[in-house]
């Protein structure tokens, strides 16, 4: 049972699964930089999961698709961020009706378009191809778990890249970084911090939308109602474990990847699938938990070290 | 010694003969602020500084150097009253105007993204580009080292802000206000945080920065720091202008006596102490804060049944914490604290309460009172779940509403309704409505922080008669920590002076002692023997 070839097969659908956790990772990456807290993630990659399917199939094109899914993300995403940041909403209850407001609208629309509540099955959605590697293929193991992904799958580590670049090595990055550290510091060299946090918003929204693409026109071929399936959540979580640091986050979503990949695998075992689909939420509760707590102990630790150092006479 | 009385006597140009030293870049004439509750902060106050020199602001907490150094960058809109900066008179609307027009300000807290490197801090502002969409790094390293040479303030361009020293820190501030083109630099309480030799290289800058040109607002509480380095102070106290001169003819004390001074004389016609049994004892209090500073550093002292202790302190001195830590809202980082000889630190909120701490906070609206609930509700908020006001699972409204009728009428709590919000309430009517319910609560300490803070002067008055009332007659430890220093020494029993989160002074006996002498302790011109401050804790 426990093959090489069940164990490259395994590894394949975590590098697969790990594609929609990483843009939305990257993308609350950004927000998170920035000093805002963006619950929304779920309800953008939902929204342009939607236009990506829909665009695809009535202009045959993946561009126009792509332009679809990534603008609609991009508009949600500044829409949630004017709403908080410039109309002083709350940012939490912004994102929470994002997220509520796209499980809808997304049903709606497609129900006009298709009379189907459920799917956009019936569209001749496109999908971005599959890439198969010359060199890297022929390799045994190796090549069964690198080669053969979605195109998506190998721009999602190329955009890992480039946010770390855009974070660490431009000046934009610099000023978002600041604004997210310290936004009187920022404020008192003259950067616009609203302006730059709504940036922050655009950013994300267009990095979140990729990943709903690629649920809708790469993972399937169509465009199902919550087909995002808390994969925002997930990606947030990951984002929020490694402390918005790039390559840890991606490593942290392809572990979480890894377990989604897992309980799939062991559902074809006869076993109940339902406490298996449980499996990558619980781990993430876990893992949060567990920093969480490691966390507080190192600051209470060095409180009481300052405490005790130093015993100077009162 | 220039007294100036009320208001500005300086000719709006100073004189021109003397062209570098007299020559006036900073002129304030006659500001004035009202805040929208009607406080006057700043009454025609007038601030004249030249080129080249290192002024002093002095004056204690709330005597309006921050409303006044606000209104110089714009954050807040004075009600009369022009600015001139050399000589023009301008119109600053924010702090990216006040920025452009060369005025600079170091901040107490600063301004920096600790993560960063000093460079990136630098250059944030304006950040050099290179190819690709990055940063040049090896020109911002370049600015930062040039900047650094040309002030003599070098700091290793790649250090994180956060591993650098507050020494380092400052200077950095410094420099970054530099960068922006400040002529006129502001320094809000420099050597607050620093060490002794951090003093000293600050001043070496304070005056290489004064004989290059630029000019220095030197904002502090330390005395004999204004004194080693400023060339002329300006003293505000209430708002209005105490005094400005030039500094070689002062010494601490008069400067103090400028600053304190005596307004209103209140005899409170205490009863003489009978001291009863310790009712609390602090045993080597010390809190470390969010910031890792140890904002409490090992206090002890007790108060007995009967005594009014008043804590007096600068803002920020550790006199909160302490207060916050008694009555259970602080969590001690290590020592004691004691109520009748019972170990009460890691006692709940609640528990204390049932044990008989009382508080009276120091901002009324957010720990005080709920200000949309009513002021029965807010009456009978520490006592709503005791038997005798609950009706089964409900609260018994009608012996609520009968509560709360005796403690307004014992209290002459002015009200229209008894139903109506708190809030509506005047803050001396807040301020009773909260005395009530924790005068009434069968306390044996009263903690009292700032309690007549910003009320008119007859609840003012109220309450401290109040105070002294339940110390005399029921026995009550108080721990009174205020501000207004005629007000601590007048109630207060013995006093204690805190500075930089420990006890520099303690006097056993209030009434041997006037502001003028807790003046320089608090302001950290004297400190007694350990075997005096010991007297505290006995």
């Amino acid at each position: 049972m426990f093959t090489m070839r069940f164990l490259a097969s395994l590894l394949f659908s975590t590098v697969r699964l790990s594609t929609p956790l990483i843009f939305s990772s990257m993308g609350g990456l950004i927000t998170r930089k920035s000093g805002s807290n963006n619950i929304a993630l779920e309800g953008t990659m939902l929204i342009s999961a939607m236009s990506g399917a829909v665009c695809s199939a009535y202009s045959q094109s993946l561009v126009v698709g792509l332009l679809g899914a990534v603008l609609s993300g991009l508009l949600i995403s500044v829409f949630m961020g004017f709403m908080s940041l410039k109309m002083q909403a709350d940012m939490t209850l912004t994102g929470i009706s994002v997220n509520r407001l796209s499980d809808g609208l997304t049903i709606f629309i497609i129900f006009l378009l298709v009379g189907d509540k459920g799917t956009t099955i019936k569209l001749p959605s496109l999908t971005f191809p599959t890439v198969s590697i010359p060199v890297i293929r022929e390799i045994p193991f190796v090549g069964d778990v690198l080669s053969g992904h979605n195109l998506l799958t190998y721009f999602a580590f190329a955009v890992v890249l480039g946010v770390w670049f855009l974070i660490y090595k431009t000046p934009l990055g610099l000023k978002i970084r600041a604004v997210g550290e310290s936004e009187k510091a920022a404020e008192s060299v003259g950067i616009n911090v609203i302006g730059i946090k709504i940036l922050a918003f655009a950013l994300t929204g267009a990095i979140c939308s990729l990943g709903g693409a690629y649920m809708s026109m790469g993972y399937l071929s169509w465009f199902s109602a919550s087909m995002i399936a808390g994969r925002g959540f997930i990606g947030m979580s990951a984002m929020n474990l490694s402390n918005a640091r790039p390559f840890r986050t991606m490593f942290v979503a392809i572990m979480f990847a890894g377990v989604d990949a897992l309980s799939m695998t062991l559902q074809t075992l006869n076993l109940p699938p339902e406490p298996l689909q449980m499996l990558p939420y619980l781990v993430t509760i876990i893992a949060l938990v567990v920093v969480a707590r490691h966390d507080m102990k190192q600051e209470e630790l060095k409180k009481k070290e300052l405490a005790m150092a130093k015993k100077e006479p009162a | 010694m220039t007294a100036v009385q009320g208001g500005c006597e300086k000719p709006l140009c100073a004189n021109r003969e003397d062209e570098w030293m007299n020559d006036n870049v900073l002129l304030m004439n006659q500001m004035t602020k009202v805040y929208p509750n009607g406080f006057v902060a700043n009454k025609d106050v007038t601030l004249s500084v030249n080129r080249g020199e290192i002024h002093a602001l002095l004056g204690e907490n709330g005597a309006g150097k921050t409303t006044l150094m606000k209104m110089l960058f714009g954050f807040e809109k004075p009600e009369a009253g022009q600015i001139f900066i050399e000589g023009k008179e301008v119109k600053i609307k924010n702090a990216l105007e006040a920025i452009h027009l060369g005025i600079g300000m170091v901040h107490q807290h600063f301004m920096l993204v600790p993560s960063m490197t000093v460079t990136e801090n630098l250059i944030l502002g304006d950040i050099p580009k290179g190819p690709l969409f990055t940063i040049d790094s090896r020109k911002a390293v370049e600015t930062c080292m040039e900047l650094g040479q040309k002030y003599n303030m070098v700091l290793e361009p790649e250090k994180r802000v956060m591993d650098l020293s507050v020494g380092g820190k400052q200077k950095l501030e410094i420099l970054k206000a530099l960068l922006h083109g400040a002529r006129i630099l502001i320094l809000d309480e420099p050597t607050a945080v620093l060490t002794p030799q951090e003093t000293g290289e600050l001043f070496e800058t304070l005056k290489m920065l004064a004989r290059d040109g630029h000019t220095i607002i030197f904002i502090s509480h330390k005395l004999d720091e204004v004194i080693q380095i400023c060339d002329r102070y300006t003293i505000l106290r209430r708002g209005r202008v105490t005094g400005t001169g030039s500094i070689e003819s002062e010494t601490p004390s008069s400067l103090s006596a400028m600053m304190v001074g005596r307004e209103i004389d209140l005899d409170m016609h205490k009863k003489p102490i009978t001291f009863r049994e310790k009712i609390l004892e602090v045993k080597d209090l010390v809190y470390v804060n969010d910031f890792n500073k140890k904002a409490v550093n090992g206090i002890s002292f007790s108060i007995r049944g009967g005594q009014i202790m008043g804590i007096a302190a600068v803002e920020g001195n550790g006199q909160n914490e302490v207060a916050e830590i008694i009555t259970g809202l602080k969590k001690a980082t290590a020592g004691h604290v004691l109520l009748v000889g019972e170990d009460i630190t890691d006692r709940t909120i609640r528990e204390r309460r049932d044990s008989g701490v009382a508080y009276i906070p120091e901002d009324r609206m957010v720990d005080g009172c709920s200000a949309s609930a009513s002021i029965i509700d807010n009456l009978v908020a520490d006592r709503f779940f005791k038997p005798e006001f609950c009706k089964s699972l409900f609260v018994n409204r009608k012996a609520a509403e009968e509560e709360a009728v005796r403690l307004i009428e014992e209290y002459s709590v002015a009200c229209m309704d008894k139903s109506s919000p708190v809030g509506s309430l005047s803050g001396g009517n807040i301020q009773k409505v909260i005395v009530a319910r924790e005068f009434t609560s069968g306390a044996k300490l009263v903690v009292a922080n700032q309690p007549t803070r910003g009320i008119d002067v007859g609840a003012a008055e109220y309450i401290r008669r109040r105070l002294v009332d339940i110390s005399r007659k029921d026995g009550v430890g108080v721990l009174l920590v205020s501000a207004d220093l005629v007000e601590l020494l007048s109630v207060s029993d013995s006093v204690l002076v805190m500075v930089d989160g420990k006890i520099s002074a303690y006097f056993p006996d209030a009434s041997q002692v006037d502001e003028y002498r807790i003046g320089e302790y608090m302001l950290g011109v004297k400190r007694q023997s350990e075997e005096e401050i010991g007297g505290a804790a006995s």
